[in-house]
Parts: structure tokens; sequence; C-alpha cells
């Protein structure tokens, strides 16, 4: 049986849904960091399966950019995250609940 | 006829002011100080002098000097110019103010010797000058105004010039809250002049496009003589709305009281401003409305009432001082009733020739106190004096001759003027308004006070120059402090001083003015006197003054027929520049008949008698017991200021601790902004837990607020954007 679109979306939308779930119930963050990139992950899997189904190549373009955007943020986000855990000794982000280090 | 030199004179004081203030507070050099001030002074004084008799002078031609500085505030119809003028009243007045005020400032100089703020002090009283001269050369109600508040305002700080001491501030205030009441009648009537007639200029003046409200009204008819007139919005209502300022300035009933407290400030403070010259103010005030009183019955018998039981009522209370200010400032306030019962009897030239010799006499009076007080080391008490005619000649001569002009006795200035009053009062009943009965009980209080007169001031001279020295004696009641105000802060235990006559600087003042209180009378000597000894002497004050003054309408009392009102003299013939009333009726011989020149002649002589009964009256009760114990209601004045404080004071006092301050202030208003800051801070109790630094609770709100988005673009389809804004 051939793939179908639907198929795709729904399992988009499955991976969407741990990500944010796991964001908000991770304490750890760089398992909440992780589901931030399986939620970005999720959203590129739409835009290349309506890339397919419509015949344009728009949507990959589109994965291109959210790709690159994504390696820049793991880039800064890693950074703080290593400033917070020097700071605090924790990577509990219920720890880093003040604003001042 | 313009003429700028007149501005001088009222700007020549506030250059000395100004240099005073800004240079003499820096060289502190006595000598440079009073040199500026008196010189300023006497800069208005020749000017004022120059401009009132040269020919053609104010005081020699029916036409005013003019002097159009700038239109001041110009809206609509109202206009109020910086004008002066000075006509033949105005003219009288800046002289004998100019001239009393430039011997009162060289006395200061020498009474202020080594004071610390020399420079303070005669900044304000030159200061005070301008305002004095602004008030009595403006040529509009406005004006005026200005000038009554600038003098206001000098009074309150001279008044409180011994800023260290607490009574003299509280004196300060009382004067100028007890003005501040009469000041509000005196605005409503500058309005309600406005609102009657379009104008509140006292002159015509073409030049400039201006009316004199004064002729305006001097066309209406005269008001009916009925208390219903006063509340009526018609020239009755005017002119007792201007009495109420008068009242509050010239202390008269119920708004004297400032007066007496006043005599905190200095001496020359209280000969300047609280006897000779702004207290008259309102006089002055009355007489420049001359045409508007004589329109309004009910208003002249309001003043002459007020008046009379003014006089009575100050020259009881003044019979029972001790200090011997107290006495001179309650002899103030008599005197002052007395020239407003003239106003209210119509006789308005004698209430501005009693105005003049008052001037004299008190002003004398009380520098003569002031040389006392210096001489006696500050002392005020006249419990403490005695004998004092052996220590200081000069002082006991110059006030001899005070004591005899206020007591009434022939030749001496108080004579004539008072004379002059009694007489109206009498003769008004049977010539004018009000009716006899009421004009022979008013000429019987007028003579009361004159008795009293002759007697508090026999007891004050008797008290201070006569008698036993009883400022050697230790004073055991000294300890108690009861005698309020004194003159000045350092009274040193009163260790034994010998008493020393005053240096030539405040002793010069005195002859001078003990000189024109001998003389000053001659000026407006009636023809029925002048006449008994032979000679024919010129009425020159009546002469002078006469076409300024309206007229009384004669006719209106109860049941004559006259409806119109009958003029005494000619009705006023309107003309350019000049107020409206120019009588050409100037033969001493036509205006007097034979039976009235007899009834004059016989009320001098009765007045003559009386004074010299007062005279010889005190002689006999204080000479050998000088210090006899006065009735305690007398001595307490009586009571009026316990009076004051229980029936206004304490309840405002009350009010507005526990209801504007305790209710209003701290329940509506403060409870206001503390509900506002609790809604605030229970808001932010609640809000707060948003933003409560979790980062997981800011993703899950993130993410709920995605949701909801979404989903109702997913319900009701995209759509629904028409729904926003």
């Amino acid at each position: 049986m051939e793939p179908q679109l639907s198929w795709y979306l729904a399992l988009s939308a499955v991976l969407f849904t741990i990500g944010a779930a796991g964001v908000i119930i991770k304490r750890n963050v760089i398992q909440m960091f992780m589901c931030i990139e399986l939620m970005l992950n999720a959203v590129n899997l739409t835009f290349i399966a309506f890339s397919s189904f419509f015949q344009d190549v728009t949507g990959q373009l589109f994965v291109f950019i959210v790709m690159t955007v994504a390696a820049a943020e793991a880039a800064v986000g890693l950074g703080i995250i290593i400033a917070i855990f020097r700071n605090r000794e924790s990577l509990d982000v219920d720890d880093a609940s003040i604003l001042k280090l | 006829m313009e003429n700028n030199l007149l501005s001088l004179i009222i700007f020549a004081p506030l250059a000395g002011a100004a240099i005073n203030w800004f240079l003499g507070r820096r060289l502190r050099d006595e000598r440079f100080i009073g040199v500026v001030a008196c010189g300023a002074v006497a800069v208005s004084t020749v000017v004022a002098f120059y401009l009132a008799f040269k020919s053609g002078g104010a005081l020699r031609s029916t036409e005013p000097v003019f002097d159009h500085l700038w239109t001041w505030i110009h809206v609509g119809k109202f206009r109020a110019d910086f004008g002066l003028a000075m006509d033949r009243l105005s003219g009288t007045y800046a002289l004998f103010v100019t001239f009393v005020g430039f011997l009162i400032h060289v006395f200061a100089v020498g009474y202020m010797h080594k004071d610390e703020g020399f420079y303070r002090f005669f900044a304000f009283l030159n200061l005070f000058m301008f305002a004095m001269l602004t008030l009595v050369l403006a040529d509009n109600f406005l004006l005026m105004f200005v000038g009554w508040e600038g003098v206001g305002l000098c009074s309150y700080l001279l008044i409180g010039y011994y800023i260290d001491r607490k009574e003299a501030g509280d004196a300060a205030k009382k004067a100028f809250i007890t003005n501040r009441v009469g000041d509000w009648g005196f605005v409503m009537g500058i309005m309600l002049t406005f609102f009657l007639t379009g104008s509140i200029s006292f002159f015509n003046k073409p030049a400039h496009g201006v009316t004199s409200a004064l002729q305006t009204i001097a066309a209406l008819s005269v008001d009916p003589f009925t208390a219903h007139a006063i509340v009526a919005g018609g020239v009755t209502s005017i002119a007792i709305l201007l009495f109420i300022g008068a009242a509050g300035k010239s202390a008269q009933i119920p708004l004297y009281v400032w007066l007496p407290d006043a005599m905190a400030g200095p001496t020359p403070v209280s000969a300047l401003i609280h006897a000779a010259t702004m207290v008259t103010a309102g006089v002055y005030m009355i007489v420049r409305c001359s045409a508007i009183y004589t329109h309004a019955p009910t208003a002249m018998f309001v003043v002459a009432v007020i008046g009379a039981a003014t006089a009575l009522f100050a020259a009881t209370i003044g019979i029972a001082q001790n200090d011997i200010k107290k006495v001179l400032a309650y002899s103030t306030i008599s005197q002052l009733g007395y020239m407003f019962l003239a106003c209210g009897m119509g006789a308005f030239v004698a209430a501005i020739f009693h105005v003049i010799t008052h001037a004299f006499f008190k002003a004398l009076l009380f520098l003569g106190s002031g040389s006392v007080i210096h001489g006696m080391h500050h002392e005020q008490d006249m419990r403490r004096m005695g004998g004092l005619k052996k220590y200081m000649p000069i002082t006991f001569a110059t006030m001899l001759t005070g004591w005899l002009a206020i007591s009434g006795i022939p030749i001496f200035a108080g004579f004539f003027s008072k004379d002059e009053i009694l007489w109206r009062t009498w003769s008004a009943g049977l010539f004018t308004l009000p009716s006899p009965p009421w004009s022979n009980a008013l000429w019987f209080v007028g003579a009361l006070t004159a008795l009293l007169t002759a007697v508090y001031m026999t007891r004050m001279m008797v008290m201070t120059f006569w008698g036993t020295e009883r400022f050697r004696e230790k004073h055991l009641d000294h300890a108690a402090g009861a005698q309020g105000i004194h003159d000045d802060a350092h009274h040193d235990d009163h260790a034994v001083h010998e008493p020393h006559e005053s240096p030539w600087l405040m002793t010069v003042p005195l002859i001078v003015l003990a000189i024109l209180s001998t003389i000053g009378g001659f000026i407006g000597v009636p023809y029925a006197l002048g006449s008994l000894v032979g000679l024919h002497p010129t009425n020159y004050i009546e002469q002078t003054l006469d076409p300024v003054i309206a007229k009384l309408p004669v006719g209106k009392t109860e049941g004559a027929p006259a409806a119109e009102p009958v003029w005494l003299s000619q009705p006023p013939q309107p003309t350019d520049g000049a107020p409206a009333f120019v009588s050409l009726d100037e033969s001493p011989e036509g205006a007097h008949s034979a039976e009235e020149i007899r009834a004059e002649r016989l009320l001098a002589l009765v007045s003559v008698a009386i004074g010299a009964f007062g005279i010889v009256l005190g002689w006999i009760i204080f000479q050998r017991r000088p210090l006899l114990a006065m009735p305690r209601i007398l001595e307490n004045k009586y009571y009026v200021d316990e009076i004051y404080d229980a029936v206004l004071i304490n309840p405002i006092n009350a009010g507005s601790r526990e209801g504007l301050w305790k209710i209003f202030d701290v329940g509506v208003i403060d409870g206001f902004l503390h509900a506002i800051g609790e809604v605030v801070i229970d808001g932010g109790r609640v809000i707060r837990h948003l933003q409560g630094g979790f980062v997981r609770a800011y993703a899950a709100i993130i993410l709920l607020g995605a949701v909801a988005v979404i989903g109702f673009f997913a319900y009701f389809g995209v759509h629904a954007m028409h729904f926003l804004p």
C-alpha cells in the first residue's frame, strides 16, 4: 500500500505532541532542548510531505532554513546551558527561576 | 493735564526699597540705608508739593493732574489702566502722607539704631510708602485695590518685623486675615460697580475713552432708605460692600480686633501705618466714593452708626489699658470711628480734615510714646513710668501739644476737626438724613467719646510724665510677664536704667509734628468761629475739597413729600476730567444763616467744655492714684477676642480638625488614594503568579495560547477574522 499524505501528517502530529509534552514535563534542560528539536523536526516532516504532495520545491527550501536556524539555536542554547550549569551546578530549569545569576 | 512727574511720587519709594533690599543688606551701613530711605520719601514729598501747588497744580485748579502710564487690562468692556491722578482729594492725601511719612522715616532712623534688621525695616517702610501712594493716587478702583493690598502686605511684614517673637507673628497673621474679610467686600463692591456702570474709573479720561463710574452713579436716582436696599444689588449694595472693605482696613466694628495687636510692630510702624496713613485709607475710599454714598442713604446710616459705636466702644477700652501703645491704638480706633461718623453724616470734608489733623497729632503721640519707650529702655507699661517730664523735657513738651490737640482744646488742631464733625453730626438732622432724633443721639455718642478721649489721654499723660518715679521700683509682678506685647526683644530684667532724652533724629520730627498739631487746624477754621474773633479766615480745607465731593440730597426723610432728591447746592455737573461735582457756592455769607452760626458757636462751646471737663476729670482721678485699677471688663477689652475665639476661631479650628482633617482628608481623600493602592496590590498579588520564573510554566502558557488561537480558527474558520478590529 502506498504511504498516504495523512500518514505523514499523523506521524508529524504525534512527534510534535511528544515534543511539546516533553518541553512542559521534563525538568532537565538538555532533555527540554531535545524535545524542542523534536518539535522542529516534526514541522520539517510536514513541510516535506506537503512539498512532495503538491510537487512544489518551496517546502523543501523552508526545511533548509529551519535546519539552519535550529543549528544556530543549538549553538546559542548549549552555550547558555553551560553558563547556567557552571553557575548553579544543576541542569534543573526550576532551579533557574530567578533572573539574576 | 498730563504730567509724568506724578509717577515719580510712587516710584521713588519703590526705588528706595529696592536699593535698601539689594544693596543695603550687603553694606549694613545705617547711614547709607537711612539716607536712601529718607531721601526717597523726601523726593516724593517735594514732587507732591510741587505738583499740588504749582500754578495750575492739582490743588489750585479743578482739573486733576493725570499720568497715564499704561493700559493694564483691557478685555471687552472692562478696562483698568495703570494710571495715576492727583485731584484735590488725592492731592491733599498725598501731601500729608508724604510729609508725615518723611518725618516718621527720620524718627525711625534714630529709633531703630543698632537693630539687626535695619535694612529690612527701611526696605519695608519704603515699600509701604510706594503702596500707600499707589492707593491714594490710583485713578481707578482696581489699581487702588493693588495699593490697598500692598499696604496690607507691608503692614503684615512690619507688624511681624521682630521675627523671633511669636506674638509678633501671630499679630501679623491676625491683621492679614482680618483684612481679608474686608477685602472680600471691597472686591465684590468693585465688581458690582463695574456691573452697574461698565467702568471702574474714578475720572473721565476722554483721551483714553474712559468714563467715570462715579459720574454714572451720580446720574442715577437716589436709593430708597430701606433695609432691603442693602441686598437689592444697587448703589446701596455697592456702598455697603465698599464699607466692609473700609471697616477692615480702618479697624471698625466688627473688624477692629487686629489693630491693638498690631502694636507688636516697632513704634514708628505704629505711627506711620497704624495711626497716620494706612488705617485712614478706608476713610479716603469712602470720601472718594462720596457719589456712591450720597445715593445710598441706608449705607450712610450704617456707616454713621458703626462709626459712632466704634468711637465710643474703643474709647471705653482705651481708658483701662496699661500699655502706652495700647492706649494709643484704641484711641486711633476711636478717632477712626469719628471719621466714619462724619462720612455717614455726609460731612466728607470734615472727615478728611480730621484725617489730616489726626495724622499730625496721633503720629506725634505715637512717636512720643516711641521716644518714651526708647528712653525707658524698652519699657511699655505705664505702671512702671511716672515723673518722666524731668528726664525727657522735649518729648514731654511735644506730647503735651498732642494731648491738648486730641482732647479738643481750642487753637490746637484736633479741636477744629473734632468740633466740625460734632457740629455736622448735630446739624445733619436739621438739614438732611438721617432724621433729627438719630443725629442727636449720634452727636451725644460723639460728645461722650470726646469726654472719654480727654480722660484717657489725661490718664496716659499723668501715668507717664507726672507723679512718682515708679521705674526704680523692683517689680515682683514682672515674673508673671502678663504684659503681652512689648516693643522689643531685649528687655534685660529691668535693672535700673536712668531714663534719658532721645537723640535729635527723634526729637526734631517730634518738634515739627508738635508745631503742626498746634497750628494745623487753622487750615479749616469754620466761618462761625473765625468771625467770633473778628477775623474772616478762609476755610482752606473746605474750599479745596468741596468741589470734588458729592453733596447730600435733602428731603428724603420719612414722610417728607419730596420724591426727587433736592440738592443742597447745585446738582452734579458733568465736566471732563474732573469728578462730576462742582459746587460754585463759595461765598461764606450765603451758606451760613445767622441762626446756624449761633448754633454752631454754641456747640463749639459745648465741645470745648467737654474737652476741658474731661481733662480736669482725668487729672482729679489719676493725679493722686495713677495706678487706680480699672474695671476688669474694660481692661480685658470686653472679652471680644475671647468671644471671637469662642464663636468663630474655635469652631473653625474644631471643624477643620474634626471635619476637614479627620473626616474629609483622612477619610475621603486619603481613603480614595488608599483604595486605589489596595486594588493594585491585590490585583498584583493574583497576577504575579503568572510570572513565577518557571520556564516550563511559560512554555505551557505559550502552548495553551497557541492551541487557543489555532482552535479558534479551526472551529470558526479563517473568515472569523472579521470579528477582530
